[in-house]
């Protein structure tokens, strides 16, 4: 049986209807409230997100930078585990309709198990899964049939450093969309896209991958969301998110960051 | 040779390269090149050259007749404490710095607990004119500040870690963080045998010289081929790696890895990771590491930050798991004690890393005739405030 006729999950949907300008937001689940990761979740699906990243916490996050550090510290201190994350998101299905992935580090996937994890991932409604610290070597290896099993995408990086025939064999593995990063970098840092990240990206158009691609990464503002948008399907803001989530009457307020990115 | 590495970076169940696609383009280059550039006449000759003139090897191996007297059997010392920056650090920093060279990089950044690594790469970074930022953990550049003192004289810059518990791991986040945003024109000196493949491997090789002259210097000693007994302290495990790594087929030889206990290993201030520990990944690499059952990355605790680590290398896991060598810990009193002990038995004060290898002979049954070997990873004048503080000096 091929990859794609084993998954037909929200997001290839949400890619046949729509090829074009996709916001997807990311969020670290525990932040800045235990217990508010679903109200956040509904508040962007109303607002006008396409879909959503819910960060599952990790002590030692070295691909982010302070801001989302900040956030699963604060998480885990309140005391989300990915128990309680699953527990937070049996009401899912019931509340939110666009696709939903799960990101955060290999560790403690690996710790809960990871037969486990996704069977658990697949029960409460999610969709796919992001794991920057899990190679394809490994993913491949060990996880793939894991994955296809319980209808998961998992959700491969692309930097402007990665070689045209690795990302060949990522598009090859990939069965919803790629995640092109904006620039070799942390999440978090403030982008300008130069010269330089528009020919990656128009490299990459050009390559004329089977999957659609998003870029995230440093998008932070609506010039950074148009120009990504001109040459992928959609974008990724995460950090900046994650900040305004730190200020006050944040989920009444979530209209109003989505309008500012999107109008 | 059994216990050595598989094509795919693997030490049985352990090792791997669990890294994000922003690292993959240095980690690939570094496992196509590093065989190739560590193998080649003219790096072999001038590392060889480097350790001789500018380190100091080989170091003695010293047989250290009270030590061996009150203990009642042959203990010999493998001076690594002799070396130049004062630890079996620099044969790692000299090795990685000619790499970094060959693979054209113009930046180096490390992370540092002791501070002795940070002053290792501080030093070869002075010595072929390259910029070097270290990073290390704001707990230890309290409590190693000499150290931090001796590489900004050496011209590094010294950036503190302030995330988590501040201490070495931290300190190894940050340096991570660094070279994702610094991928091209950087190299990353890991100062252990940890980190995704080839760094354990790497490191490991440059370490075993270590092994590689103690083999041959035993049998100048006592004409014998192997000794019965070779200690050595273990946080992330690199100078234990370069002590065993030559005797690791020689399966009659005890391997004997000592990790810290902080105030005990049940005291839940530890960091005796064998014990503590469970598999899951942690800096790149698939090992035993100190985490809660969510995968959270428990905070350790010893009183020598180089042993401060929650995790071990990942060759290390798997002779543990393969019951190669055997992993004991060493409370914080105990590593002191035996630092006082060796100072006044032998006239050499130890790193309080290395103290704990010493403290472990106290737990051991010897026979008279059994040759023993310990390594004397590192001196003690970084932890002078330390033991002063402790047996009020």
């Amino acid at each position: 049986m091929s990859h794609e006729s084993l998954v037909a999950n929200r997001l290839n949907s949400m890619f046949e209807e729509k090829k074009n300008n996709l916001l997807s937001v990311y969020f670290t689940a525990g932040y800045p409230e235990l217990n508010a990761t679903l109200d956040i979740a509904e508040a962007l699906e109303k607002a006008g997100a396409d879909f959503l990243e819910i960060g599952f916490p990790y002590s030692d996050p070295v691909a982010d930078g302070p801001t989302i550090q900040h956030s699963s510290q604060k998480a885990l201190d309140a005391g989300m585990t990915l128990n309680l994350l699953f527990e937070q998101l049996k009401e899912l299905r019931q509340r939110i309709s666009i696709p939903v992935l799960l990101m955060g580090y290999a560790n403690p996937m690996v710790q809960y198990g990871v037969e486990r994890f996704c069977a658990k991932a697949a029960e409460v409604g999610v969709d796919g899964v992001i794991v920057p610290d899990l190679p394809m070597y490994e993913y491949e290896q060990l996880y793939k049939d894991i994955f296809a099993k319980h209808n998961l995408s998992n959700i491969f990086l692309v930097t402007p450093q990665t070689a045209e025939a690795r990302i060949r064999k990522i598009d090859e593995l990939s069965n919803s969309f790629i995640y092109l990063l904006s620039s070799a970098s942390i999440t978090g840092r403030s982008l300008t896209i130069s010269d330089t990240i528009e020919s990656y990206f128009q490299r990459i158009k050009d390559m004329q991958l089977k999957n659609p691609t998003v870029i995230g990464f440093g998008i932070a503002d609506k010039a950074a969301y148009q120009k990504a948008t001109a040459y992928a399907n959609g974008a990724i803001v995460g950090s900046a998110f994650v900040k305004f989530l730190g200020t006050e009457n944040y989920l009444e307020r979530i209209p109003e960051f989505i309008q500012s990115i999107k109008s | 040779m059994k216990y050595t590495v598989n094509d795919q970076g693997y030490y049985g169940d352990f090792g791997g390269a669990y890294i994000p696609e922003m690292l993959y383009p240095n980690i690939e280059e570094l496992r196509q090149q590093y065989l190739n550039i560590t193998e080649d006449a003219g790096f072999k000759a001038e590392f060889e050259q480097l350790l001789k003139d500018y380190v100091g090897r080989p170091s003695p191996l010293y047989h250290a007749k009270r030590l061996s007297e009150k203990y009642g059997a042959n203990i010999f010392l493998k001076r690594e404490d002799l070396n130049h920056t004062g630890s079996h650090k620099i044969n790692n920093a000299i090795g990685q710095i000619l790499l970094a060279e060959r693979l054209g990089k113009k930046r180096i950044i490390a992370e540092t607990g002791a501070g002795q690594h940070g002053v290792a790469t501080a030093t070869v970074c002075a010595l072929r004119g390259i910029e070097c930022v270290v990073y290390m953990g704001e707990v230890d550049m309290e409590r190693q500040a000499p150290n931090v003192a001796r590489m900004k004289m050496l011209g590094a810059q010294v950036v503190p870690a302030t995330s988590g518990s501040k201490t070495l791991k931290d300190a190894t986040n940050e340096a991570m963080r660094d070279w994702i945003n610094n991928p091209e024109d950087t190299h990353y000196i890991i100062g252990s045998v940890v980190g995704p493949y080839p760094y354990p491997e790497m490191v490991a090789r440059f370490q075993s010289i270590i092994s590689l002259e103690a083999k041959k210097q035993l049998q100048e000693h006592t004409g014998k081929q192997l000794p019965d007994y070779v200690l050595a302290c273990v946080g992330g495990g690199s100078n234990a790696m370069g002590m065993f790594y030559h005797f690791l087929d020689d399966e009659e030889v005890k391997l004997v890895a000592v990790e810290a206990a902080g105030k005990g290993v049940d005291s839940g201030h530890s960091a005796a990771t064998s014990v503590l520990g469970k598999e899951g990944i942690l800096h790149g690499s698939r090992t035993i590491l100190m985490q809660t059952d969510d995968g959270q990355v428990v905070e350790p605790y010893s009183i020598s930050a180089g042993l401060d680590y929650p995790g071990i290398g990942p060759q290390h896991a798997h002779l543990h798991k393969v019951q190669r060598a055997q992993y004991v810990s060493i409370t914080d009193d105990e590593a002191l004690n035996a630092g006082l002990l060796l100072s006044q038995l032998e006239g050499i004060i130890p790193a309080i890393e290395s103290a704990h290898a010493f403290a472990h002979l106290e737990k051991m049954q010897f026979r008279k005739e059994d040759n023993v070997i310990v390594c004397l990873s590192g001196r003690g004048d970084k932890d002078l405030s330390t033991y002063i503080k402790h047996f009020n000096f």
